[in-house]
């Protein structure tokens, strides 16, 4: 679509990815410690944007580091207007995408949430359980309010549903790197790097693959078919035995390294 | 065409339903969707689903005429008795169909959730029965005040895993089984025990508990001399057996009334949200984040609904009352000694509805069909625990 204006994130991503650069997206649990601290930290570490959970009473698609999170932000007090008008005060410099559940978006109204979300600088939304078949008005709007709404594709995503999911998809699209909820694994599964060489067949948009990336090493390995990773639980764990932002900075720097170096490299 | 017939195309009634479930169980909802209905016009899967029941299952159940208790009331009660089903509760009508589309897509495991243990000691019993694998999903809260069932269910040889997070009750389990079901899709089948979950399963699951309602319609025309109750009442937590009851009823004269616990009464006092796959009626806080549900039953202790009842609310078809704790433990006493039927806590809801508005919502003199959806064995324990030496 010629006349389809390209956003924030998806040009900062695309740039990178002409640039013959990889695209390093960290994931940060709203709330949960000296979060605003630990994006400030991880943006001078190297990540290209930021992923931004607002913790959602039932996360669904989220394994037990990522649920621990939620529960401790949600226990502290947080609410979706309280994570948003920080990242609004904080004015970051890198795209930040939020991603929730849909009930957080159904609750607030779709045009409320896009508002506010546009207002408060958020270039793009990733919700888990809003699929294809369910997302037409909430990117309808969010398009109208200039936020990208990301769309997950799976694994098990059959061919002609992908073309047509990835075509939906602003900002990037989000390859689920396995069959499974966010979590760390020992070993890449082969289907994160199938369902990046997937994507980059039928989309010219940036492919970041995400859930069961957990280190460097991961990282590097599926970048060599994806434009770039996503990475949640193997920080949230660090941040959740008690680190904080020069923890972030240091994985989030390694990360980065990996994913420059690609596999195989002076990852030592 | 029927008040209560398929939902639109994307699995809505009116504007509730849908299927709001990740990206990586969309073709498992979709070849679900294929398969039941492909099995439910083929005479062969139907022979067999209600073969089953009846040699196996033990139905049709009676319809049960409360002499005792009605004289007491002042309304005639008739009590659809699936508490004489085989395992004790309706669930197991739901399980057969699930577990033959389970071998009918080539799949070797079920996994479920349970909250008063009746639906897993169901898809235990089912999967038993048909050589499945299974696994069984409980909040440990449930796992405790409903040691009975758990114990059932490892006899039948299934596994059960204690679910510790959140309210440790049954919406935790159901996280819990979705989270697993995103992992093992290829190999299993959710078997969702109530009328909720994405689309097809709302609709799937009062497909088969209609086998309730038009039983007990034609059982009470006979008994009635052609004439159909004045009131359906049946207890409302997912909403399943009161869904299988009203699909026998919803294009009669009789007024549908589901009761809901007052702890969880998603209809009564929620609003539209989403969350296990569908959009219904559901208890969130003033941001949308989902409420834990506080009821005596275990099987009603959810603060969501199946988004069929929210249709049938919002059009105005059936109504939704509330019945409180301590309301229901006098009503199953009640029925015990009136009638010598102990029912499970989760009815007790739908009696103790009957008897606080017999002669007032219900006109003395009505005559009101009450769907037993359950033993009482399971909450022998917990009840006797709470009435001490009350009793
Ligand atoms: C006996 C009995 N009745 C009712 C229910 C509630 O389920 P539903 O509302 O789907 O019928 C349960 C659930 O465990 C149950 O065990």
């Amino acid at each position: 679509m010629a006349t389809e204006l390209v956003g924030i994130l998806e040009k900062a991503l695309s740039d990178k990815k002409r640039a013959g650069q990889k695209i390093l997206v960290p994931y940060v649990c709203g709330g949960l410690g000296d979060w605003i601290e630990t994006i400030h930290a991880i943006t001078e570490a190297g990540a290209d944007a930021v992923e931004v959970g607002i913790p959602f009473s039932d996360p669904i698609m989220d394994g037990p580091t990522i649920q621990e999170a939620s529960q401790k932000a949600l226990e502290a007090g947080v609410t979706p207007s309280s994570i948003l008008s920080e990242i609004r005060r904080a004015d970051f410099s890198i795209p930040i995408a939020v991603m929730t559940y849909y009930n957080i978006i159904h609750h607030a109204g779709h045009d409320r949430f896009a508002k506010v979300l546009a207002d408060c600088g958020v270039s793009a939304s990733i919700i888990p359980d809003l699929q294809l078949d369910e997302a037409t008005d909430w990117i309808r709007i969010a398009d109208e309010n200039r936020v990208e709404n990301v769309l997950l594709a799976a694994p098990s995503t059959h061919p002609d549903r992908l073309r047509r999911l990835a075509e939906s998809s602003r900002g990037f699209v989000y390859g689920v790197g396995l069959m499974g909820v966010t979590g760390e694994r020992t070993s890449l599964a082969g289907s994160a790097s199938e369902i990046a060489r997937r994507l980059k067949e039928c989309t010219e948009k940036p492919v970041l693959v995400g859930v069961g990336v957990s280190n460097a090493v991961q990282a590097a390995e599926v970048s060599q078919v994806s434009d770039g990773v996503i990475v949640g639980s193997a920080l949230i764990r660090r941040l959740l035995r008690g680190g904080g932002p020069q923890t972030a900075f240091e994985f989030v720097r390694e990360l980065r390294k990996g994913v420059d170096a690609g596999l195989g490299n002076s990852l030592g | 065409m029927s008040v209560m017939g398929p939902p639109s195309a994307s699995g809505r009634f009116g504007e509730y339903g849908g299927r709001y479930v990740p990206e990586s169980l969309i073709p498992a909802c979709f070849e679900l969707e294929r398969v039941f209905t492909e099995a439910w016009v083929d005479p062969e899967f139907i022979a067999e689903y209600r073969k089953i029941l009846t040699e196996y299952g033990g139905r049709p159940t009676p319809v049960t005429e409360l002499h005792r208790f009605s004289e007491r009331l002042g309304v005639r009660v008739l009590l659809k008795r699936e508490d004489l089903a085989h395992t004790g509760s309706h669930k197991i009508n739901n399980v057969v169909g699930q577990a033959l589309l389970t071998r009918r897509m080539g799949k070797k495991r079920l996994i479920a959730e349970t909250g008063a243990g009746q639906h897993g000691v169901a898809t235990a019993t089912a999967a038993a029965l048909l050589g499945l694998e299974c696994v069984v999903y409980m909040g440990e809260t449930d796992i405790a005040r409903q040691a009975l069932n758990v114990f059932r269910m490892k006899l039948l040889g299934a596994s059960v895993i204690s679910v510790t997070s959140g309210s440790r009750t049954l919406k935790d389990a159901i996280n819990e089984a979705m989270r697993e079901w995103v992992a093992s899709v290829d190999t299993t089948h959710y078997c969702i025990g109530s009328v909720m979950g994405p689309h097809p399963y709302p609709y799937m699951v009062r497909e088969f508990q209609r086998i309730v309602g038009d039983e007990a319609y034609a059982q009470t025309k006979e008994m009635l001399g052609g004439e159909v109750p004045d009131y359906v009442v049946a207890c409302v937590g997912g909403g399943s057996n009161a869904a299988g009851t009203f699909a026998g009823f919803a294009d009669t004269s009789a007024k549908l009334i589901g009761v809901e616990p007052e702890g969880g009464a998603a209809i009564n006092r929620g609003i539209p949200g989403v969350v296990h796959g569908s959009r219904s009626n559901l208890l969130q806080d003033d941001v949308g984040q989902v409420l834990e549900a506080h009821s005596i039953s275990a099987g009603l202790d959810y603060p969501g609904v199946g988004p069929e009842h929210s249709y049938l609310a919002s059009i105005g078809r059936a109504s939704y009352a509330m019945a409180n704790d301590s309301e229901v433990l006098s009503a199953l006493q009640l029925l015990s000694r009136l009638e010598g039927i102990i029912p499970a806590l989760e009815p007790a809801h739908a009696i103790a509805y009957v008897i606080r508005e017999a002669g007032k919502e219900i006109p003395l003199g009505s005559t009101v069909l009450v769907t037993m959806s359950g033993r009482g064995d399971k909450d022998a324990e917990s009840v006797a625990q709470i009435l001490g030496d009350n009793i």
